[in-house]
């Protein structure tokens, strides 16, 4: 059966309701986006590597992977080895291989693309050593003697989860802190379905934790459980790794009416259910943003049997945060995307949306600026996607910059003894892969910190 | 349209690419679909003396080498000479030869070093009516533990004594095959120059363990858990193969003498280069083993198109022009100095120009210049060693441009002299000769 395939059966309900679609039409759309490459496709796609010099690759990955090196490995028939090499530099590289925007970096930045256009399949072939060693459960790290040093890190995401891992290495006791039910952050909540199938985020958690010296208390939330003040009293130091909180909003005329939903909540509620038909759907979609966001909620309600869905982005094709390469998922998927249109209303009756009233836009003396032109689209269903925030409370006379953590490059805050992470810095790109490099590296810091016996100095004054 | 007909030792062909004795040869079936697909000519699957055949082992016979791609760039065989029955061999190749009268067919031979046994066969070849004989003195793995094969084309005298024999009691063409597994290939080419050879073919496998079972701690192909070497064969072996042909083309003593070129054929351009270097033709195996017997229309179309491209029209315009600029190392110009050169719009950046030369050679290729990724050859450093082009992925991007005369060489801060001038008279070899006063 293809995606999208046989879609609907016996019309098309109008409204949002579950069950557009068969059974077996809803294990296909949520199925695997891009399988494993066998041992036989990923000795071809090793073949293509050029072991450069110096390579671009490694340079273009946040958490620097020996990308030439890891996939020697694989064509010399030593895939656990392999493995190794990616977890030296990052402990996620299982969830990196799936939801890395590789397209604008490893594989961007591969030399191959300068002759042929085509780079080395650096994602497939990362997936294809960290599933083989975590299948066999091969845990390559043991820790050092215990240190007697205790940390909390606050939220089990990805910067979490890679802070903790390398302090437990280093032969701390990690307690992390994490306030919704389940460890992974965006990874188990933020994915698209088809990006991280069979409970992989659950499964990467698994195996990280299997390193010993890491404890998560589910259900504490800074804040509400606890102050940050709490925190730095009673551990020899703090991580932060807390992601966003907040969603931003439209602020526009009927935003509270039914069917307006935030497109996290859509997608984080699609990951949870084991039962996809379980989740309801509109008929006719309008995703608001540009971002990875707004293409995974758009391409997921399209896979959810909505007939029509279209994107609708303030700036242009190239202003979008979503790679080419996502946008031509969702293309592919019958999304359509349209450009340049801003929401100025939305429409409702009886208190449900049924459509939205859109402006054009265009850029005038450098600023984005409405045309006076408007138009209506369509809709029971809209998903904000236009930028999450940071929200969290308990933080103290903690630093920020531009709403965010303010934090110095290896994530010390403006408290001693306190560092930060991941999405809630003002640092880096909020990518998983950037996340992981932060956690690390952070850890690091910590490390040669408590090493040196004084807690360091404030980093940002 | 050029002219690509054979005429090897007399023995005519529609092209120079004949099938070399060795497993696709072995039967009626095999060559009449060679032969389908275009093949000039076929040397048969060795012969054996009258009686029990040979036997082959039952497991693997073969093992290989690859390149990138899974390509198969070197073959190993444990396989012996043909195991059926000679006298099926000769009634097969008696048929064949009826049926395609335009084609080379000539009998590989392998009997005991005994007079009597060379005697005994050499009539019953001739009555297939087959072209000629190719003597099997090269075959490095088992028969050559029964004193036959590569044991025979390791001793000179016998090669001269067996060739001897066969002109004496066969008024067919005689071919003798050389085995590469010995010092000096000039030493067995002479030797059957001296037993009235009509022509040598070259050159037969190389003594190999092509991989070893890690496993099982024993060489591949494994039999039973134990390896024998093989013999080697395949795109590998072929500057092996093309040096050893030229020694024998430019050797005085057998200068002249008819080579038939084996080893590692697998395009025309291959075949062009044993037939530049003094081979009358080509024989190919690994590349029909690797890719069946149509590869054949490619080698012939390549070698056509080439030839009218560039304005030869028989083989005989291109056999051996190269054997004159093969020469010894003494004499090569020490005058003449290259740089490579680096073509930045064609340049990838993989880097590894400069790595393999600061790691392994001369630090003469910069990786950043004015703080950005770039590699480009320091001339004052360069002194010509062509390691970059080799190691390059894209072809012609890295070229190596000779200095003029009078220009200056920025690694020696000298002028480029025009005169030819090499080590034999160098200053620093302490043999040097006297120039003439």
């Amino acid at each position: 059966m293809e995606r999208l395939g046989s879609g609907h059966q016996g019309g098309i309900a109008t409204g949002i309701v579950a069950g557009r679609l068969s059974e077996a039409q809803y294990e296909t759309n949520f199925s695997d986006l891009h399988p494993r490459l066998d041992r036989h496709e990923a000795l071809v796609a090793a073949d293509r590597c050029y072991f450069c010099y110096d390579a671009p690759c490694m340079t273009a990955c946040p958490t620097s992977i020996d990308i030439p090196l890891f996939i020697r490995q694989i064509s010399t028939g030593n895939p656990l080895g392999s493995a190794k090499t990616i977890f030296d530099q990052n402990i996620l590289g299982g969830m990196c291989a799936r939801v890395c925007p590789t397209e604008t970096l490893c594989e961007q930045a591969c030399v191959r693309n300068t002759a042929e256009d085509r780079p080395v399949e650096i994602g497939k072939l990362q997936r294809y050593s960290t599933d083989i060693a975590m299948e066999q459960d091969r845990q390559f790290y043991t820790r050092k003697a215990p240190t007697g040093k205790t940390i909390a890190i606050v939220g089990a995401g990805p910067a979490g989860l890679a802070a903790a891992h390398r302090l437990a290495m280093h032969g701390h006791s990690v307690t992390v802190f994490e306030a919704r039910e389940k460890s992974g952050g965006l990874n188990e909540y933020g994915i698209a379905a088809y990006k991280a199938v069979d409970d992989f985020a659950e499964r990467e958690v698994d195996y990280v934790i299997a390193l010993g010296g890491i404890e998560i208390q589910h259900g504490k939330a800074l804040g509400r459980d606890f102050s940050l003040s709490d925190l730095s009293g009673r551990y020899d130091a703090v991580f932060l790794g807390m992601g966003l909180q907040g969603v931003n909003g439209l602020g526009i005329e009927g935003e509270d009416l039914a069917g307006v939903e935030d497109a996290v909540d859509f997608i984080a509620a699609l990951r949870q259910a084991k039962d996809k038909a379980s989740i309801p759907i509109g008929r006719r979609i309008v995703v608001l943003g540009g971002g990875m966001t707004a293409i995974d909620a758009a391409i997921q309600s399209k896979l959810l049997g909505a007939e029509e869905v279209t994107i609708c982005y303030r700036r242009g094709k190239e202003n979008m945060n979503a790679s080419p390469y996502e946008q031509d998922l969702a293309t592919a998927n019958g999304v359509i995307i349209r450009h340049w249109l801003a929401p100025k209303s939305i429409l409702g009756k009886d208190g449900k949306v049924v459509g939205i009233e859109v402006e054009y836009t265009a850029v005038r003396d450098g600023r984005l600026a409405g045309t006076g032109e408007t138009g209506v689209i369509a809709a029971d269903q809209i998903f904000k996607a236009i930028g999450q925030n940071f929200s969290a409370s308990g933080l103290g006379a903690l630093q920020f910059e531009k709403g965010k953590i303010a934090v110095d490059a290896e994530g010390r805050t403006s408290i001693e003894g306190i560092w930060a992470g991941g999405d809630c810095v003002g640092i880096g790109e909020d990518l998983t892969v950037s996340a992981v490099a932060q956690g690390r590296d952070a850890a690091e810091s910590i490390n040669r910190a408590l090493a040196a016996g004084a807690r360091p100095a404030t980093a940002v004054a | 349209m050029a002219d690509i007909r054979n005429n090897f030792v007399g023995i005519k062909s529609p092209n120079p690419f004949w099938l070399a004795s060795a497993p696709p040869t072995d039967k009626a079936y095999n060559v009449e679909r060679a032969f389908k697909a275009g093949w000039g000519g076929v040397v048969w699957k060795t012969l054996g003396e009258e009686g029990p055949p040979v036997v082959n082992v039952n497991g693997p016979r073969y093992g290989a080498i690859w390149g990138a791609d899974r390509r198969l760039l070197g073959l190993n065989n444990i396989e012996l000479i043909t195991d059926r029955d000679l006298y099926t061999n000769l009634r097969e190749m008696k048929q064949v030869k009826k049926n395609w009268p335009d084609r080379a067919l000539i009998a590989s031979i392998m009997v005991p070093c005994e007079e009597s046994a060379w005697k005994a066969i050499l009539p019953l070849v001739e009555e297939t009516e087959c072209d000629g004989i190719e003597l099997n003195f090269g075959c490095p793995h088992g028969m050559s533990e029964r004193g036959m094969g590569s044991a025979v084309g390791q001793v000179p005298e016998y090669i001269e004594m067996v060739v001897r024999w066969c002109k004496q009691y066969t008024r067919m063409p005689v071919i003798t095959k050389l085995t590469p597994n010995i010092t000096d290939i000039r030493r067995p080419a002479r030797a059957a120059k001296a037993g009235g050879t009509d022509a040598v073919s070259l050159i037969n496998t190389i003594n190999s363990i092509v991989s070893v079972d890690l496993d099982n701690f024993a060489p591949n192909p494994t039999v039973g858990g134990k390896g024998s070497h093989g013999g080697y064969c395949g795109p590998a072996v072929k500057p092996i193969a093309l040096n050893m042909v030229a020694e024998i083309a430019r050797d005085p003593e057998t200068y002249g003498l008819p080579i038939s070129g084996i080893g590692g054929v697998t395009t025309w351009r291959d075949a062009a280069e044993f037939l530049v270097l003094g081979a009358g033709n080509v024989q190919v195996c690994t590349a029909a083993m690797t890719y069946g017997f149509k590869i054949v229309q490619e080698m012939i179309t390549g070698l056509s198109d080439w030839m009218d491209s560039k304005g030869h029209r028989t083989l005989d315009d291109i056999t051996g022009r190269a054997v004159q600029n093969v020469t010894d190392w003494q004499y090569l110009n020490l005058n003449y100095i290259a740089k490579a050169h680096i073509d930045q719009d064609a340049c990838i950046k993989c880097g590894r120009c400069h790595i393999v030369c600061e790691d392994t050679s001369h630090q003469a290729i910069t990786s950043v210049v004015n703080g950005v990724r770039h590699f480009e050859v320091m001339e004052e450093e360069c002194v010509g060693c062509n390691l970059c082009v080799n190691v390059c992925p894209v072809e012609n991007c890295i070229t190596m441009e000779p200095l003029a005369a009078g220009a200056t060489d920025r690694r020696t801060g000298k002028i480029v002299d025009p005169n030819y001038a090499n080590w034999t008279t160098h200053p620093n070899n302490p043999m040097a000769r006297q120039a003439a006063e």
